[in-house]
């Protein structure tokens, strides 16, 4: 079994990673935390080459979500990054940028979602949109290369816009189901 | 033993410009107590995000000085934020934890620390070089010259003795709360910038 079974990426000819990457500058976001998922390896690496973005790299989703709230009393616009299984660890947290009126971007890559192979994978990723929502969370999803940018943007707007907590869920259409070498 | 309430008003003195993140719950009520005032940051919700809610401030206001006050029990909850700050090394960032080995609001259960977890040895070891243990008052004077003068993250875990205080609670509207601190941080620009 080959590592790139076991760690599904885009395609290396799928852009939609560097269109995020110019979003992200586009809106003066300076600020990125994250929990790493394969999905986002390349976003990743193009924000830790930048020298204008600070990348923190948390030890659990949750943190981020405080972390946030933090750089926007800071007058710093961030943006927090991770796999759909990482949605579950930031609920209760989540209160803190409903109370606080915080502007909160997450970009979710998804897991558990389109042609699954890895059955704990299911739970959460089923469960991402509705408990997001069931936690003030505005939802929009991008299934397509094509949507990813415009999806992006308009989650952007509306966490910065509205003062509110904004997921944009990529879809694992989008990225690959992991197959561990069995396709 | 110290007395959370002299403890916060003796880190608290002469604060400047310090910006001051508290843990829900004792330690909102302490930071009120000292003096309610834009640049406290008093959290009601969000258990375990005091420490790592002030790195992101720290972070955003670099040439600011942050201090985050919180409980043991709280701070138990989020362990990892201390790896995460160590990492990242904020030079403004300072994080005192008023360990009273006690879950206080909620009927005075022992925590963790009551059992020997050292949450200084753990923020050492995480790689916060300045860690330290603080019982006594004279020790008050020296961490609050540090707080002001740390050019890396400070962690220190102040023992206090367990018990409520009267409650002296901060404004709840947390809408309110974000507001006049961005303010009193960005100027009147905090609410007309996008």
């Amino acid at each position: 079994m080959d590592r790139d079974a076991l760690e599904m990426r885009p395609d290396a000819a799928a852009d939609w990673p560097d269109r995020i990457f110019d979003i992200l500058k586009a809106h003066g976001i300076t600020h990125v935390a994250l929990v790493p998922d394969a999905g986002h390896a390349r976003l990743i690496r193009r924000c830790l080459a930048d020298p204008a973005m600070t990348v923190v790299t948390l030890t659990t989703e949750e943190e981020g979500v405080a972390m946030l709230v933090g750089s926007w009393l800071g007058g710093a616009k961030g943006v927090l990054l991770m796999q759909s299984s990482g949605v579950g660890n930031c609920i209760n947290m989540l209160s803190l940028p409903v109370l606080h009126r915080a502007p909160l971007p997450m970009i979710v890559t998804m897991r558990g979602d389109f042609g699954e192979f890895n059955p704990a994978q299911i739970p959460m990723g089923n469960a991402v949109q509705p408990t997001l929502e069931a936690m003030g969370t505005l939802v929009r999803r991008a299934d397509v290369p094509q949507d990813v940018p415009a999806v992006v943007d308009a989650v952007i707007r509306l966490a910065f816009n509205t003062y509110r907590p904004t997921a944009a869920l990529l879809g694992q259409r989008l990225i690959g189901a992991k197959t561990f070498g069995k396709d | 033993m110290l007395d959370r309430r002299d403890v916060v008003r003796a880190l608290l003195e002469d604060r400047g410009d310090l910006l001051v993140v508290a843990g829900l719950g004792a330690s909102a009520w302490d930071i009120t107590a000292a003096g309610d005032c834009p640049n406290n940051f008093p959290l009601w919700g969000g258990m375990g995000g005091a420490a790592v809610l002030g790195l992101g401030l720290a972070l955003a206001q670099p040439q600011r000085r942050v201090l985050v006050i919180t409980g043991d029990g709280e701070m138990l909850m989020g362990l990892g934020a201390l790896c995460t700050i160590a990492v990242k090394k904020p030079a403004n960032l300072s994080v005192v934890v008023l360990d009273n080995e006690h879950y206080s609001e909620t009927g005075g259960q022992e925590t963790a620390t009551r059992h020997g977890v050292d949450l200084a040895a753990i923020a050492r070891g995480a790689g916060i070089a300045d860690s330290r243990v603080v019982h006594g008052a004279q020790e008050l004077g020296p961490l609050r010259q540090a707080i002001h003068a740390t050019t890396a993250p400070l962690f220190a875990n102040v023992k206090v003795a367990p018990g409520n205080h009267p409650l002296v609670l901060p404004p709840r509207e947390g809408a309110y709360l974000t507001a006049r601190f961005r303010e009193a941080v960005l100027g009147p620009a905090a609410h007309h910038q996008l």
